[in-house]
């Protein structure tokens, strides 16, 4: 705090090397101040936030269901070439840790995973351990297989057998393969999944449809508001801004709600339509696309307008009558002298709203259809209703990833600090 | 925005189609705010207008119901203690940053900024994976510490801008009069950028408030929040005492936003007299 001596005073320099020497200590003081002061919201967020997103990410390639139910079957497949079937040895391991496994009601989670492979796996996995004792152990090693089949024909597909060498982890491209709609076959080849079970990059592209599409409305709508905002005279544009700021300030699910009332077959707007005479049957607003982009349009639009506002407020208006003044048209003035200036701003709520649409999940599930669910319904499908951790995680990625490089184009050209929310 | 005298009729034309395209988009914003509110105030339990007759049961109703009653309780505990984890951390890191720049700022920003840009979903998944595996989903102290962890950084960047004209020579002149670094804190410091923390507490509770998918995952029908038990209502069946739910939120949200907007007024009248 001492550090401003000024240098054409002698007395307070016993030796440059002093000074130099109190003034970095000085330095470093604040220096580990500014630290401890960080540390207690950095240690919160490290270990609240970025710790339990890191172990959720982590899910996506692992794979290790299998190997903590059955551990030496899990060696003995890994050693086997994946050749026609497994050796007699692995049958005879994998045979006696189902015994076990089946005791000790260990299977569970390992039948789920070899389920993802096959359905049918599961029930077929049970069975055989609930007969493993009687029809499987003391079998001789040339006959097992046999053994094997006969308790489930379909043990005689080497498929079945090569899932479990995929299975065996601990790292895996499994699920990621499954967010693509891609799976290994026998061979090992990546090829695509049936088709009643691809519908991820239905939904992936979907996703990124409606984040499109939303933004797209929200700059055409965005645009003339934000225009109108700037041009105005301070006292009526800032009433104005209090009702974009308005409905920007109420809860998206309270907007939401709102717009169920509104548009649902008896809502306000079916009535108000048939009783002026628009249309004689109740449109379908809701559960669909259309009510989609209504509602996220809403909630999305001041994003786009506030930072179009924030720049269009800065450009000097002269600028327009200067250009206007030297002959053109007022269009083309408007083309080429104001909208470049407004770029930095449209750049901005472009981005803003693109990747705060990639994320949505509260809205499509309470105003959308089954068709118009995005990547972020699905994660939540998986992690709760079908409690399969391992591709909610592979989706995240997927999330995370394409929102990540947007943000980083959002750093670049916008800077994060002007991320203020209102 | 006013027509010149010499305007061209297309550019009138314009005008006007332009003035009714900004009215349309107003009527747009608007509209869901304003049509629910009166609903909350219908006798009959419909959605469309003209409406029957009015009256409070809708009110009542939420006021009477256990369910409703500990949603608000909750969201109201929750808030509370998140809010003011989140801006005690966030005031002392605002101060942190702005005091000295070290080489690790930009890891801390990308730490700080990370609750705003990573997906609410994957957040919400990630802490429920995570809070399961140490007790602490379906408890009342792991929501508020996945709300504090939300509202972290809208106090670290409301505070920061409050820092940003913060004249350092208030703090020298402190610790030349003889106040120790607490003391300065206390009596120079804290008031000047108190507008600040404030707005930065404000953002913080209706972060929380208002949070929903978080909740989804970790509370239990114990920890039910006001937003999760409108979430089961909205997803059971439509019931009018959602709509009152709905108009005491906004009337909420309409009396936070004028506290933070006088708040925002003060500050900058602070600073015209400094300056």
């Amino acid at each position: 705090m001492s550090a401003t001596a000024d240098p054409t005073q002698p007395t307070f320099l016993s030796g440059t090397n002093t000074l130099k020497s109190r003034l970095r200590r000085a330095d470093r003081k604040r220096k580990l101040w500014a630290l401890a002061l960080i540390a207690p919201m950095f240690i919160f967020l490290v270990v609240g936030f970025i710790i339990p997103i890191a172990s959720l990410l982590k899910l996506s390639v692992e794979d290790l269901e299998v190997g903590e139910a059955l551990p030496r079957t899990v060696e003995a497949f890994d050693a086997w070439d994946g050749e026609g079937f497994p050796p007699p040895e692995a049958l005879e391991i994998f045979a006696e840790e189902l015994v076990v496994a089946d005791a000790n009601k260990t299977l569970g989670s390992a039948t789920r995973r070899l389920n993802y492979a096959f359905s049918g796996f599961k029930s077929m996995l049970k069975k055989t351990g609930r007969e493993a004792e009687e029809k499987l152990v003391g079998v001789p090693s040339d006959q097992i297989l046999d053994a094997f089949i006969a308790i489930d024909k379909d043990w005689a597909k080497p498929g079945y057998w090569l899932a479990i060498k995929d299975a065996v982890g601990p790292l895996s491209d499994f699920y990621f393969l499954w967010a693509v709609d891609r799976v290994r076959d026998e061979a090992g080849d990546i090829v695509s999944r049936p088709s009643d079970q691809s519908i991820y990059l239905d939904v992936l592209g979907r996703t990124l449809e409606i984040s499109i599409a939303v933004t797209a409305i929200c700059f055409l709508l965005g645009l003339p508001i934000a225009y109108l905002l700037a041009t105005l005279p301070p006292s009526k544009s800032n009433l104005l801004l209090i009702l974009v700021l308005l409905p920007f300030w109420t809860s998206l699910l309270v907007r939401t709600t709102a717009w169920i009332v509104l548009l649902q077959n008896q809502g306000l707007i079916n009535d108000l339509g048939i009783l002026l005479g628009f249309w004689d049957e109740p449109l379908e607003l809701i559960r669909n696309r259309i009510g989609v982009y209504i509602a996220m349009v809403h909630i999305q639009l001041p994003f786009m307008i506030l930072p179009i506002y924030a720049v269009m407020k800065g450009i000097n208006p002269w600028h327009m009558r200067a250009a206007e003044s030297l002959g053109a048209h007022r269009w083309l003035a408007f083309l080429k002298v104001y909208l470049p200036q407004c770029l930095p701003g449209i750049g901005a709520g472009i981005l803003l709203c693109f990747i705060l649409s990639l994320g949505y999940y509260i809205t499509p599930a309470l105003v959308g259809g089954p068709q118009d669910q995005m990547i972020s319904f699905w994660i939540v499908e998986n992690m709760g209703r079908v409690l399969n951790w391992g591709l909610a995680a592979a989706l995240s990625v997927i999330l995370l990833g394409i929102t990540l490089i947007f943000f980083f184009i959002y750093n670049r050209f916008v800077g994060f600090d002007k991320l203020r929310m209102g | 925005m006013a027509l010149p005298v010499y305007a061209s009729p297309a550019q009138r034309v314009w005008h006007y189609f332009f003035f009714i395209l900004c009215t349309a988009i107003f009527i747009y914003l608007l509209v869901p705010i304003f049509v629910i509110m009166p609903l909350s105030f219908n006798s009959e339990p419909y959605f469309s207008y003209p409406m029957e007759g009015y009256s409070l049961r809708w009110y009542e109703e939420f006021f009477t119901s256990d369910q409703w009653l500990l949603g608000l309780k909750n969201s109201i505990i929750i808030g509370f203690f998140a809010t003011i984890l989140a801006t005690t951390l966030g005031t002392l890191a605002a101060l942190g940053l702005n005091r000295a720049d070290f080489r690790g700022k930009p890891v801390v920003m990308a730490v700080l900024i990370s609750p705003i840009v990573i997906p609410i979903v994957i957040t919400a998944a990630g802490m429920f994976y995570f809070y399961a595996s140490i007790g602490l989903s379906s408890t009342m102290p792991g929501l508020v510490l996945a709300h504090a962890t939300l509202g972290v950084p809208f106090v670290v960047i409301t505070v920061s801008a409050t820092l940003v004209g913060f004249d350092h020579n208030l703090v020298r002149a402190g610790s030349s009069l003889g106040a120790n670094q607490t003391r300065v804190f206390f009596k120079v410091t804290l008031p000047i950028i108190l507008p600040g923390v404030v707005s930065g507490a404000l953002f913080a509770f209706i972060t929380s408030w208002d949070e929903l998918v978080v909740a989804i995952f970790l509370a239990g029908a114990e920890q039910h929040t006001l937003p999760r038990r409108m979430w089961s209502g909205i997803r059971e069946m439509l019931s009018p005492t959602i709509t009152a739910v709905a108009t005491m939120l906004i009337l909420f949200s309409i009396v936070l936003m004028v506290t933070m907007e006088l708040l925002r007024r003060r500050t900058e009248r602070l600073r015209g007299i400094r300056n």
